[in-house]
């Protein structure tokens, strides 16, 4: 009883150790990735390539002024406060049923760790994060209804419409990933795509279901309200959307959920379709040492998927609502759709 | 502390369903449409806990993934886009129709009630192992929810998706209605 | 989609007189190619209108009204129209005499659009009233604000407080509106302190929901009256005034504005300083429409463009720098030629620019040309007719990307423009897009103009050595009795432009930059009004919004180029 707890409690702390500073290394590679990019130097004056730069920003963050905007009183400023929190709690407690390493039942204190995930018998996985993250929505429209500002108001609306479309998509397309797993957790999800096809394809997801592999990651982009979606902020037509009247520590609780955000979808999409921690060749193997290399595995494929998010914000423009909306429904919803219409087939037909 | 372990279960079904009772009191009682609606949702929330209680989790996911994380963002949606501070409070809250709300009272009362006798007779229905078990087995809450429905309430599955169907193109019929001025544009109703 | 207009000089306008006995009181062949009337009010508006419509005048070109105080005279004011034509090339100037007990005169609104916005400057420069404008208010002052400050008799010492009950807020903004009963309008600001109003500039809309029922702008958060700052100043010192106009091409306001008095001096700045001054101009050109299309793609997400294009701009500057000692506000050009000479390595610093510039050129490119959320989000975006462009008064790349090709420096040339083989880029859909590729294509235009330039720079002095209007060399000041007297007359006179007036227009970075200039003979400017070719282009705007989102308005005023130091002057 005792040990389980510990040995939970031990989970926790380094997943949430690794989240919250995973946020900090995120802040930096955008910061160098996008002036490398851009043809420009980047932060490199605090500590060694500018390394620093980000425990710099935490410091200034927290020791700001906490503004409060005029006119917020009674229930709104109820709301305004709780908005970060709710993004913060959300974003850090999706977190938890996803496997990053492979456990081939190594012992803590003479006590199974059961699993390289914290909470390991949820069988509701990838239904249960679906559904704690549909609540991060809340942070920003609570935001956006909080602050007492128009800018704020319009960013909290496009973000209750754009959250929901792109929600529908998102899951449609994992549907498949389901079907073929037959189960909704997220081990047994990896655990299916250990293996080959002819002796070097990888049995991944993505290469069956390609089409619902693309769409879940346009979904998981507007999802975590980046560009080319970044329609929530969008600062050079709202100023900055919902956060826009947030200062100090409590901007920073929103810019911190961003980042464990695309850390947390980086994840999923290793998980549902690029086979987490597997590789070819070394899909299940024993000792400390390879749960330790499964780990590395993951965040090697979750390093090169955050990557991406910094590459694809730093190249292409952002939609107009609208046109966002658009997408969402007339294209990102029939292909997810249609993903999982084909793997039907393809299972009734007996290929997968 | 022993009272406390004895009665964990208790304690905690008390005190949800108090929550959930006082924030659906708040939906009615705040002035302000969005702190009505954030009432309500928290009012999801704590049903959604209840349902955890009885070991119907995919019940519990699916209560917050749909109308926590779907319906009541719609529901902010419209409240935001439209300007409702200028509706008199007298026009949004009943006035008049108090008979019809000593109806509804009153059934519900009736169905309070029914309940309870109908749980002081015997156990209604299976107990909640039943949620866990298909075909005998012991599986996944999910797989049992899944089975119950595809199996044995197909029928009024199936009914109920019709009905659903038919309310989404009723409404879209009534969107369609006087959305003239809108074609091509990019309005966020769907 | 592009074409190149050859057409001559400013040509005389047939002088068979097309207007009705008696309704013109003189008619004068001014020497800036101007054909000067001078028109009683009662008589203005059948001018004017015969003026824009007679096929043999085709005036379609509304440049610029304005205002100007001739204290000493009987009837005090003179309000100055100019008028061009495309078509034909010939120029017009109506003045119109008034007094000042009854400064009124009928409005040209329904001939030109363009005269809107003009004649509310008028109006709050000098209390000229103008029968039958839609909507006379004070445009560039506050509106509680006294006086007219362009008047010679206004003090500039007065101060008086405004309080927050006279801000500027529209009419209709204030105005309960009926609603149907289940959509509510909200109405924003933006700006004039937001993202993507670069400078200050503000426009209140009237949304339901993001679309954008009504629209208005409100300017002067920048203005410094500079019209009335240049007349106690001598002529020379104007010119830093104009880098403050357009402050993304500062050399080529400086030009413009040397250009003018050069032109009432009748004197030309050497040749080896009229070159210098192309390069300089075409490099600016091409600087002012790198901010335009970098800011314009920040607004729309796409910030690496920018860095790329700033990168373009900071290379020119470090040669801007080399040259004139400024960045940013050069105050490079003079009256008769330039400050003084460019570096030795100047033409190693061009070519090197030469080669660079076209890379990132390309780089953009292909970012953004064929990128299709970019082409989503541009075409058919704040489309314009160029009917109707050039009724608004539009002129620079923003007319062009309507399909009309007039270009100052085909059109009317100068500095030896005319010797230059380069196009002019048209495009003709006259959305966002069509002005981005203007711009990007434009760029390469004067790239090519740098390179003749180049190749083509001669040896010799830098500026006049004409000593009524520039200073003898500080050693001749010294050992000479003549140059010492030079050097004493213009250093306490001024330069002696000659009584008269003169419009000069070239080719800004937004469009034809105009300078009316008036002098007295003393050694000061008696008036100078700058036409800026944004301020224009800006009035047209609420209207292109209607019916359109928040992000398109800010995509399309990003494509506009609305620099507010013009704008506001």
């Amino acid at each position: 009883m005792w040990v389980d707890l510990i040995v939970t409690v031990i989970k926790v702390l380094v997943v949430s150790t690794v989240l919250l500073t995973g946020v900090p290394i995120m802040v930096w590679v955008e910061r160098r990735g996008s002036a490398m990019i851009q043809d420009r130097l980047g932060p490199n004056r605090v500590g060694p390539m500018g390394l620093l730069q980000p425990v710099v920003d935490a410091v200034k963050l927290m020791t700001k002024e906490d503004l409060t905007p005029e006119g917020v009183t009674g229930t709104n400023r109820f709301l305004y406060l709780l908005a970060p929190a709710i993004a913060l709690v959300v974003a850090v407690s999706t977190f938890i049923v996803v496997p990053f390493g492979y456990d081939p039942g190594l012992e803590l204190f003479g006590h199974a760790i059961g699993g390289f995930v914290v909470a390991p018998d949820l069988d509701l996985g990838i239904l249960y994060l679906f559904a704690v993250g549909s609540l991060g929505v809340y942070a920003l429209v609570l935001a956006g209804w909080g602050s007492n500002n128009k800018y704020s108001l319009l960013g909290g609306i496009r973000a209750s419409a754009q959250m929901i479309s792109y929600e529908l998509a998102m899951v449609i397309s994992v549907v498949g990933v389901l079907m073929v797993t037959g189960s909704f957790s997220l081990d047994d999800v990896v655990l299916h795509q250990a293996g080959t096809w002819f002796g070097f394809i990888p049995k991944w997801n993505v290469i069956p279901q390609l089409i619902g592999a693309i769409t879940f990651m346009v979904a998981v982009f507007a999802e975590t309200n980046r560009l080319p979606f970044d329609m929530v902020e969008a600062e050079a037509e709202l100023v900055v959307g919902y956060h826009t009247e947030y200062s100090s520590m409590r901007f920073a609780s929103f810019f911190m959920a961003e980042y464990i955000n695309m850390i947390t979808a980086s994840s999923l999409i290793v998980v549902l379709f690029f086979g987490g921690w597997t590789l070819p060749g070394i899909a299940t193997p024993g000792g400390w040492l390879g749960a330790l290399a499964t780990i590395g595995i993951f965040a090697a494929k979750v390093a090169f998927f955050l990557w991406f998010f910094v590459w694809v914000r730093w190249t292409l423009p952002r939609f107009r609502f609208d046109q966002l909306m658009a997408l969402g429904w007339k294209w990102m919803i029939p292909l997810a759709v249609l993903n999982f219409l084909w793997v039907g087939v393809a299972m009734a037909l007996g290929y997968l | 502390m022993e009272f406390l372990t004895a009665h964990f279960v208790e304690i905690m079904f008390y005190t949800l369903a108090a929550l959930t009772v006082a924030s659906a009191v708040g939906v009615v009682a705040f002035r302000n449409p969005v702190h009505s609606a954030i009432s309500l949702l928290a009012s999801f929330l704590f049903v959604a806990a209840l349902f955890v209680m009885r070991h119907a989790e995919f019940l519990a996911a699916v209560q917050v993934l749909v109308y926590a994380g779907g319906i009541m963002v719609l529901f902010l949606f419209v409240i935001m886009l439209v300007n409702v501070k200028r509706l008199d409070p007298e026009q949004v809250f009943l006035s008049g129709k108090a008979p019809a709300a000593v109806a509804a009272g009153v059934l519900l009362g009736a169905l309070i009630a029914f309940g309870y006798l109908a749980g002081s007779l015997g156990p209604v229905g299976p107990g909640p192992e039943a949620l866990r078990m298909v075909d005998g087995a012991v599986a996944g809450n999910t797989e049992a929810v899944g089975w119950l429905l595809y199996r044995q309430y197909l029928v009024p599955f199936e009914v109920v998706s019709v009905v659903l169907l038919v309310a989404m193109i009723g409404a879209i019929i009534f969107g369609r209605r006087d959305a003239g001025l809108e074609e091509g544009g990019g309005r966020m109703e769907q | 989609m592009t074409v190149s207009s050859t057409e001559s000089p400013t040509q005389r306008p047939p002088l068979a007189d097309p207007f009705p006995e008696g309704s013109v009181a003189a008619v004068e062949q001014a020497a800036d190619g101007h054909t000067v009337l001078t028109v009683d009010r009662s008589h203005l508006l059948d001018v004017l209108r015969r003026l824009r419509e007679k096929p043999e005048l085709a005036c379609d070109l509304l440049a610029d009204v304005c205002g100007v105080d001739y204290p000493d005279r009987e009837q005090r004011f003179d309000v100055v129209y100019h008028l061009g034509s495309l078509e034909h090339g010939h120029r017009f100037r109506v003045k119109v005499p008034l007094g000042e007990d009854d400064p009124v005169v009928p409005s040209a609104v329904g001939i030109w659009k363009a005269a809107d916005w003009f004649e509310r400057e008028a109006f709050d420069m000098f209390g000229i009233r103008f029968q039958g404008h839609p909507d006379l208010r004070r445009i560039l002052t506050h509106e509680a604000f006294h006086g007219h400050p362009l008047r010679k008799d206004y003090d500039p010492s007065q101060r008086w407080l405004l309080t927050e009950k006279d801000t500027m807020a529209p009419r209709w903004a204030t105005e309960d509106q009926p609603d149907d009963e289940h959509m509510d309008t909200v109405v924003l600001n933006l700006g004039p302190s937001h993202p993507a109003t670069h400078g200050t500039l503000r426009t209140v809309v009237r949304l339901d929901g993001e679309h954008i029922v009504k629209a208005e702008c409100e300017i002067g958060y920048l203005h410094r009256c500079f019209e009335k700052m240049s007349e106690t100043h001598g002529w020379q010192q104007v010119i830093p005034y104009t880098d403050r106009l357009n402050y993304c091409s500062s050399m080529i306001n400086g030009v413009g504005f040397a250009l003018t008095v050069e032109k009432m001096l009748g004197i030309e700045a050497p040749p080896r300083a009229q070159v210098v001054r192309v390069i300089l101009s075409e490099l600016s050109r091409i600087m002012d429409h790198a901010v335009c299309l970098g800011a314009n793609l920040v607004d729309l997400g796409a910030l690496t463009n920018f860095w790329y294009f700033f990168q373009i701009r900071e290379e020119i500057y470090g040669l801007l720098e080399k040259c004139a000692g400024g960045r940013l506000t050069v105050s490079y050009a003079r009256i008769g030629g330039l400050a003084h000479d460019v570096p030795a390595d100047f033409e190693d610093e061009v070519r090197k620019l030469l080669d660079s510039i076209p890379k990132f050129l390309d780089d953009v490119e292909t970012l953004v040309t064929t990128n299709r959320i970019f082409r989503d989000r541009t075409e058919g975006v704040g489309v314009i007719s160029g009917e109707e462009a050039l009724a608004w008064g539009w002129t620079g790349p923003c007319l062009r990307a309507s399909g009309i090709p007039y270009d100052v420096r085909k059109a009317h040339p100068y500095m030896g423009y005319e010797n230059y083989d380069f196009e002019v880029p048209v495009a003709t859909t006259g959305d966002t897009y069509a002005r981005y590729l203007v711009r990007m294509e434009e760029m390469r235009q004067s790239l090519r103009i740098v390179r003749q330039a180049l190749d083509n720079l001669p040896d010799g002095p830098v500026i006049t050595d004409d000593h009524h209007v520039a200073l003898p060399p500080k050693e001749k000041v010294y050992t000479e009795m003549e140059s010492l007297i030079w050097h004493f007359k213009l250093i306490f006179e001024g330069i002696p432009v000659p009584a008269g007036e003169a419009y000069g227009f070239t080719e800004g970075a937004n469009g034809e930059l105009g300078y009316y200039v008036v002098s007295d003979g003393g050694g000061k400017p008696h008036r100078i009004k700058v036409r800026p070719p944004c301020f224009a282009i800006y009035q047209a705007f609420p209207k292109i919004l209607e019916g359109l989102m928040i992000p398109d308005a800010i995509a399309i005023l990003g494509s506009l180029n609305i620099i507010a130091g013009e704008l506001d002057r």
